[in-house]
């Protein structure tokens, strides 16, 4: 089966196709804000390259974040728009797994970390069991600082990948390297979460049966809207 | 270039505000479903739009909107001609999500994707009822972000003849509204009140701008709020009949005079301030003394709506053909600018 692949998640924009076996075509570029310009045309490029129809299509994967609220916003709707209408269900993924799988590591740990702005990171731990991965806990968003405690909570070696462990490197280093055995940094290439990994992903879960409904596939924000934190704090003072 | 003819059906999408909305138009004009979802409670609490709530309610609204169009609609996708979606002005975020949708779909269906001036939409939505209007046609589109009068030549020829130099019409409804503690949106509210109340209580300012065809609203606002703050007193229902009825004499006055300044066929009502029940009676009154035709669209089609979304489309693949595929929202578009 092939499934199409959308991750508009961070300011990597990319598109891949896989049909089970390998990645048909790929395509990827840094847009920085220019998600919904960049997508549709991607779309009917990678389909043109691979030689298929969006039809031939049996199941779309798409980054869920988190990540950019509005490049999120663009894939998934994207996503639910095409699932919509040739009628076939979604596998929804996160950005923090998809980083997650596109390192390689000895590490018992990987730490996938999302720069979430305003001094803030999206986070999750994986275990790596005999080459597989294994999410700890659910995805969170915090300091860096309460990312590290994290990680040292683990106390095992531990592979950082992702645009926040770019960003707070020395910080993570200086906090996790005096007690951990091994605290690795994966290459700048692996830093955005790209479709080539996801459409792998994708269809492994696919063949588990894990699909969604197009109308059932949601964001994951992790921080609420600004007003309705204001509106929060107000209330209770 | 694909035909466009009367059995062309367009889909529809709107989102650049708070409502999410698709619909399927046959022909331009023919209206075969209209599905709106409104944001209107999600906002409430805020005293207006939150952009970033709006944007995450698209999302999630948007999918469903869609199915319930194409089935009140009778057809499925592959009757679907063609895709079109407001790309301006608006909410940047919300937009996005009705593009990016709208391009999909088209890309999926092998069928043109046409990006709308959602101004220039609501000029189409007087055309809903009757098409056959006469031209020149004068636009009075009053709404929470707009006040303008259109000088509609034919389709796709307009020109602006006046418009607001401070508050949109809508945003005085809302301002007032919010100060009188009577929630939000303010139109509905005020439109309640000002019925149960004398319009003649109080002598409010009818800021006539002599010169021109400009409007101004906010000293009107100012004028309500010392007013109440000199007479704590005075009823609510007064105030909101009396500020309603300054309102709309300006309005009515303006659009008689720029009707008058353009030679106009026909004069309609636009935006959501068009579902006021005494610019309504007002409209209809003075229309019927001159002579003028005057088009009052149903509520539903006064405010957001993606009939008209659809309906603009059409016209607009009529005579520039599709938009590409690469393009992307326009918050800042002007109803004279061009989409593609
Ligand atoms: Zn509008």
């Amino acid at each position: 089966m092939i499934i199409l692949g959308i991750d508009t998640a961070t300011d990597a924009v990319s598109v891949a196709l896989h049909d089970g076996e390998s990645v048909l075509a790929h395509s990827e570029i840094r847009s920085d804000r220019q998600h919904a310009e960049a997508l549709t045309p991607m779309i009917d490029f990678v389909c043109k390259q691979a030689s298929i129809e969006l039809w031939d299509v049996g199941g779309i994967a798409v980054d869920i974040g988190p990540g950019l609220f509005t490049g999120m916003r663009v894939g998934i709707a994207s996503a639910q728009a095409i699932a919509h209408v040739i009628d076939v269900p979604i596998i929804p993924v996160t950005s923090l797994d998809i980083l997650s799988a596109a390192v390689q590591t000895h590490c018992e740990v990987i730490a996938s970390v999302i720069d979430a702005r305003r001094g803030e990171v999206y986070w999750a731990l994986y275990r790596v069991i005999d080459g597989t991965l294994k999410q700890v806990g659910a995805p969170q968003i915090g300091s860096a600082e309460s990312c590290a405690v994290d990680v040292l909570d683990r106390g095992q070696s531990t592979l950082l990948v992702g645009t926040g462990a770019v960003k707070y490197e020395t910080e993570f280093r200086d906090r996790l390297a005096p007690v951990l055995p091994i605290v690795e940094f994966a290459d700048d290439k692996h830093s955005m979460p790209l479709a080539s990994t996801l459409v792998e992903i994708a269809h492994e879960r696919a063949l588990r049966g894990e699909w969604v409904q197009a109308d059932n596939v949601a964001p994951m924000y992790l921080r609420a809207p600004d007003a309705e934190i204001n509106w929060a704090t107000r209330s209770t003072q | 270039m694909i035909r466009v003819d009367e059995a062309t059906v367009v889909l529809g999408i709107e989102s650049s505000c708070d409502e999410t909305a698709a619909a399927v138009v046959m022909g331009g004009n023919d209206v075969l479903s209209s599905v709106v979802a409104t944001q209107i409670e999600q906002h409430a609490r805020y005293g207006g739009v939150v952009p970033e709530i709006a944007s995450r309610a698209h999302v999630e609204a948007m999918t469903p909107v869609i199915r319930k169009a194409i089935a009140d609609a009778g057809v499925g996708f592959e009757r679907i001609d063609a895709v079109a979606a407001t790309v301006g002005p608006g909410l940047v975020g919300a937009l996005l999500v009705g593009v990016a949708a709208a391009k999909s779909i088209a890309l999926a269906l092998n069928k043109p994707f046409v990006g709308v001036n959602h101004l220039e939409a609501h000029l189409y939505a007087a055309l809903l009822d009757d098409p056959h209007v006469e031209f020149p046609m004068l636009v009075v589109l009053v709404s929470g972000g707009n006040t303008l009068l259109v000088n509609m030549e034919s389709h796709g020829r307009y020109s602006i003849v006046g418009q607001t130099i401070d508050d949109a019409a809508g945003e005085a409804f809302d301002k007032v509204a919010r100060y009188l503690g009577l929630g939000h949106p303010g139109g509905p509210a005020i439109d309640r009140e000002a019925k149960l109340g004398n319009a003649q209580a109080i002598e409010f300012p009818r800021a006539m701008l002599h010169d021109g065809f400009d409007v101004s609203f906010s000293g009107l606002k100012t004028a309500v709020v010392n007013y109440v703050r000199k007479h704590p007193a005075v009823s609510t229902q007064d105030v909101a009949a009396s500020f309603q009825t300054a309102v709309v004499d300006v309005l009515v006055a303006k659009s008689m005079k720029a009707a008058q300044h353009i030679g106009a066929k026909t004069i309609a009502l636009g935006g959501g301030v068009a579902a006021n029940s005494l610019l309504r009676e007002k409209m209809t009154a003075v229309c019927a003394q001159a002579g003028w035709r005057l088009v009052l669209p149903s509520m539903a089609m006064c405010t957001d709506n993606a009939a008209m979304i659809a309906s603009a489309g059409w016209y607009r693949l009529l005579q520039d053909g599709p938009s590409d595929l690469g393009m992307g929202a326009m918050p800042n578009l002007k109803l004279t600018d061009r989409t593609n």
